[in-house]
């Protein structure tokens, strides 16, 4: 049957859709909050990663984290620890977990987790104040602009 | 490499660090004079938050920012409180009668507001302050409600707050309302939305630290409704509230709610002892 062939066809290309990226509800973090394979498959982009953390609407990270060197971006927050050298103790499988979900590593953290879909209580369609069906939600970060922020921490050196 | 220099550069072309004295500031407060309690020994069911000192929002802004507060002449939410003066004194509704019928002039409100929200007896509920003056609209004057969180119902709050200015915040916790007590409190460690935050994520745990350019207070609400600059406009709570959830990526509650009402009544009774504000002057 040429529909049967079709279909097969498409059920491969969307086998190989979900084993790259990982969605967010298949990220396999390790007994310590650590995630090992790229959540893309591709490597970061830290330049990028930069941009993602300053950017309001994306990461935001620097909402919560002092980061100095992102200070051209105006106003850090001072919520998280200071990123400064943060590369130089966390490996990258660390980064990854917390960046994606850090209430894995740090129990009861008020950070966000930018890779996650589901388990929310009155989950919102982005900052409308109206509701979201779960299976709407799109992560914070795609699983490529983890990896690009991820990138990024990693060239936070201590000097 | 290249992407390190280029940021080193950045860095040295801003020189300024980007460093934040947190924490309340030490500054007093006096309105046209009069002494206002802006800090002061938490009350005793706060005991398991860790928070030993109750802090008004007043603390956390810049001082241009209080100083507007400072003088009633300054405060731009003072406009909203004569614009409520000439509607205490409007007869409207079919009973022909306005607030000063039954009330004589706004004065007689003195106290309410430090005690609202609170149990009504008769209707058997918890009432806000917002909630009251619509029954007295709806079922003394047989007058149109206000919207909930409106700019008349926030005028109307501020100058029956002004009254109580000064004396501190005393709401009930405990008889006939300890159960929406209760439901307020659940809510205020509630973590809402996508970014799963709950108000004890930001006013528990880092009221004195910056989130970008904000300054997170307690969030205290004994100077409700607030003259915020951002809007330019008097703040009701339940306003605020539905901002701050919204803020979550969160479906919010609806001002009016029986959710909102119980909230309002938890973080209310967290500011027991404040001095009631309102309106104050915030971002």
């Amino acid at each position: 049957m040429k529909l049967t062939g079709i279909s097969a066809a498409v059920v491969l290309c969307a086998t190989a859709a979900i084993a790259n990226p990982i969605a967010p509800g298949e990220v396999q973090y390790d007994e310590y909050g650590a995630v090992a394979a790229s959540l893309s498959g591709s490597d970061g982009d830290a330049a990028n990663g930069a941009k993602i953390m300053v950017n309001r609407g994306k990461g935001n990270c620097v909402a919560c984290h002092a980061v100095t060197a992102l200070n051209d971006a105006p106003f850090h927050g001072e919520v998280g620890p200071s990123l400064d050298g943060v590369g130089s103790y966390r490996s990258a499988e660390e980064l990854r977990g917390i960046v994606a979900n850090a209430k894995k590593m740090f129990e009861g953290t008020v950070m966000p987790s930018f890779y996650k879909t589901s388990g929310f209580i009155r989950p919102g369609d982005g900052y409308t104040g109206k509701a979201a069906k779960e299976e709407d939600l799109m992560p914070i970060l795609t699983a490529q602009e983890i990896e690009d922020v991820v990138a990024f921490l990693l060239t936070l050196q201590d000097s | 490499m290249k992407y390190k220099a280029m940021t080193a550069f950045a860095a040295l072309a801003i020189s300024a660090p980007i460093a934040f004295a947190g924490g309340a500031d030490d500054d007093t407060l006096a309105i046209d004079g009069q002494e206002m309690i802006t800090k002061t020994a938490a009350p005793a069911h706060m005991e398991e938050t860790g928070i030993d000192t109750i802090i008004s929002g007043w603390h956390f802004r810049e001082d241009d920012t209080q100083s507007m507060q400072a003088d009633t002449f300054d405060n731009p939410g003072m406009i909203a409180v004569d614009q409520a003066m000439d509607a205490w004194n409007t007869v409207e509704g079919s009973a022909e009668k306005s607030c000063a019928s039954c009330h004589e002039g706004p004065e007689s409100m003195q106290g309410v507001r430090a005690v609202y929200p609170k149990w009504n007896e008769e209707a058997g509920e918890v009432r806000t302050l917002a909630m009251q003056i619509n029954d007295c609209r709806t079922n003394q004057m047989g007058a149109d409600a206000y919207k909930y969180d409106s700019g008349p119902m926030a005028a109307m709050e501020a100058l029956i707050a002004v009254q109580s200015r000064g004396m501190p915040v005393n709401v009930a916790i405990d008889g006939p309302v300890a159960e929406t007590w209760e439901k307020g409190k659940e809510l205020y460690y509630t973590r809402t939305g996508q970014l799963e935050l709950s108000c004890a994520s930001c006013h528990e745990e880092n009221y004195g630290n910056y989130i970008r350019a904000d300054h997170l207070s307690q969030g205290q609400i004994n100077g409700f409704p607030t003259y915020r600059l951002k809007n330019a406009k008097l703040n009701t709570v339940h306003g605020r509230f539905k901002g701050c959830v919204r803020d979550t990526r969160a479906e919010t509650y609806s001002p009016g709610s029986p959710e909102f009402v119980a909230l309002e009544l938890y973080v209310a009774s967290r500011g027991n002892g404040l001095s009631v504000e309102g309106p104050s002057v915030r971002n």
